[in-house]
């Protein structure tokens, strides 16, 4: 019996997996069918847009209108009924939960990107100058493979806490407690809360900004390197003078990615603490107005507040772009 | 690598090793730091319910030789018992597709945007770009409304589509990058040769990025299976379509000190993640590198 609704499941997964990716080639080749029976000026015209068309039509409905209609509800009351100014965007700026996540995600924000930043290029430096290069970087790169959730659950189990007296089996209480101290809450205590899921996102993201500073750090021209060696420059100074301003657009690259990132983040504070004891953040905010509290009017007004928070690295972006074209 | 050549030629290789030492230990440090986390885990995942609750798992290492302090019942109990093995499955009914969609749609169109002429090329390449750092939050509300109006909400083809849509940013992007770069003369050879566009797509452009479609491929399908956003609101409660990542959450919340069920459902939706990025690592640092340093 239940190897028989096993099997139906799995042909079943087998189905799906046929119909959503035969689909999507089968639209393809239908519409370059179509616009081959056009006359050749029109096929060159019509052509591009039917390559094109489906991502367009893809991007259009999940990102560009849905964006804009996010903000127009953000005027709205809960229901989407009645307009109401600006009132959600007082509630954004003034609520105290608000306020907290605010706190919350600039220490994240500042937190993360600094020190990942910082450990990456420091690790990048290292495991230049041993062998086994390529075995450090897959361990200190494997955590970007794990879910935030499975992330924290690894990190739930290492914060565990046991009251004083029994044996401690999250490692990080275990070590508090062999050194003399108390176990400590690291989840409970509202002064080391954040900072202990901060530390779970800076665990997952060294390894990004190592591979990518480390890249750079490997194409810096092997005889500047020499020139400076040869002039007397100790390796501190050869860090400071040539590789880090040798490397800077890496560095700011890595920074921006990682910033878009955090503002976003939201599984980890979710799965960890739901928000509760002060560790909300914007993203994890949002979807308690929208799921527990049922106001889509705030829940947007948040949503536009983290939106207006990236859009410096946006224009940035696309400045960087244009530059790259006319080049 | 040419750093090191050049550093010291004197010196007996004792001094060497002296002088390396730091380096060595700090690598060797931070490199054990870092996995301490995930190994816990899964020494953990097979230890018993009753051992895991009352001892360390470091304390496996007392008696390394003693197996009969591990099993598999908590593997068992958790695909069985919690669904798992269910969200398993969904898992990849989810991610296949998800991946695949969004590839076809993006090679096309970053062919398109490389290769054709026409107007206002420039104006959706920028576009693109700055969808990529739009938060998906924005569009939560609306696509879960218009999902609830359609009867779509709970579906694998919702989830589907929001990942299709979520991920073309990216793919247009880094496909875009690539295919651009690719020989002028052979695709004009070819034009000149008669040979219609789809003709030079599949049988140039599609072999000749493979390396660029397998690093979003990786990415992509990473980041489907790893997602608990789109999943948790598309989705829903219902436990026939749940993925892993859900399933685990659920398990967080209900039974948050059960740390056989835990760290036993944790590796399981780890598994497939650390299977594809070992394999695969190479790509997917590429795919890192063209994504962000050239962008």
């Amino acid at each position: 019996m239940q190897d028989a609704s096993n099997l139906t499941r799995i042909l079943g997964a087998i189905a799906a997996i046929l119909f959503g990716s035969g689909g999507i080639l089968a639209l393809f080749y239908g519409a370059n069918r179509i616009v081959n029976r056009f006359s050749q000026t029109w096929r060159d015209r019509i052509l591009p847009w039917v390559y094109i068309g489906p991502a367009m039509v893809m991007l259009t409905a999940y990102l560009i209108l849905p964006t804009l209609r996010t903000i127009y509800l953000s005027f709205l009351d809960r229901g989407s009924d009645k307009f109401i100014g600006l009132k959600n965007y007082t509630f954004a700026f003034t609520n105290d939960a608000m306020l907290t996540a605010f706190r919350n995600n600039l220490l994240w924000l500042v937190l993360v990107t600094f020190i990942s930043v910082a450990l990456g290029l420091v690790i990048a430096v290292l495991v230049d100058r041993v062998k086994y290069e390529p075995l450090a970087k897959g361990l200190i790169f494997l955590p970007m493979a794990i879910s935030f959730v499975g992330a924290s659950v690894i990190w739930r189990f290492v914060y565990a806490y046991s009251p004083p007296g029994a044996d401690q089996i999250g490692l990080l209480n275990a070590i508090a407690v062999g050194l003399g101290f108390e176990p400590i809450g690291w989840l409970v205590n509202k002064a080391l809360n954040n900072f202990a899921l901060i530390a779970i996102m800076i665990w997952l993201q060294t390894g990004f900004c190592m591979v990518l500073l480390s890249s750079a750090i490997k194409g810096i021209p092997g005889d500047v390197l020499e020139a400076a060696r040869m002039d007397g420059a100790n390796e501190l100074q050869v860090f400071w003078r040539i590789t880090i301003p040798m490397i800077r657009s890496t560095i700011l690259v890595v920074t921006t990615t990682l910033t878009v990132l955090v503002l976003k983040v939201f599984d980890i504070v979710f799965v960890m603490t739901g928000g509760n004891l002060d560790t909300d953040v914007i993203a994890s905010l949002m979807i308690k107005q929208m799921f527990k509290f049922r106001d889509f009017g705030k829940g947007s007004a948040i949503a536009v507040v983290l939106l207006l928070a990236v859009i410096p690295v946006m224009v940035v972006n696309i400045r960087r772009f244009r530059q790259q074209e006319v080049n | 690598m040419v750093a090191q050549t050049s550093k010291s030629n004197q010196g007996s290789l004792l001094e060497k090793l002296i002088a390396k030492a730091p380096v060595h230990i700090a690598v060797v440090a931070i490199s054990f730091i870092w996995t301490l986390p995930t190994i816990g885990l899964l020494i953990s995942s097979f230890r018993k319910a009753e051992e895991l609750t009352q001892t360390g798992w470091w304390t496996v290492f007392e008696h390394p030789f003693n197996f009969t302090q591990f099993h598999l019942a908590n593997y068992a109990d958790v695909l069985t018992g919690q669904g798992m093995g269910q969200a398993f499955l969904n898992s990849l009914v989810i991610s296949i597709p998800a991946t695949v969609m969004p590839i076809a749609m993006a090679t096309f169109a970053a062919y398109a945007l490389a290769w054709m002429r026409f107007p206002g090329r420039q104006l959706l390449l920028a576009l693109i770009i700055g969808l990529l750092v739009v938060p998906l939050q924005m569009t939560l509300i609306p696509v879960l409304r218009t999902y609830n109006q359609l009867g779509l909400a709970g579906s694998f083809l919702a989830v589907w589509l929001a990942h299709t849509g979520y991920g073309l940013p990216l793919g247009v992007y880094l496909l875009r990058n690539y295919i651009g770069t690719l020989p002028k003369d052979l695709i004009e050879a070819a034009t000149m040769d008669g040979a219609s566009h789809l003709k030079i797509f599949t049988r140039i452009i599609v072999p000749l990025s493979t390396p660029a479609i397998a690093s979003f491929a990786v990415f992509q399908f990473l980041w489907v299976w790893n997602d608990l956003l789109v999943a948790l609101v598309y989705l829903g409660g219902s436990k026939e379509v749940a993925p892993v990542t859900l399933v685990l959450r659920n398990l967080v919340g209900d039974r948050g000190q059960d740390w056989h069920l835990l760290t036993a459902g944790a590796f399981i939706s780890m598994i497939v993640p650390l299977v594809v990025f070992f394999s695969l690592q190479r790509y997917f640092v590429r795919g890192l590198l063209a994504g962000s340093v050239k962008g």
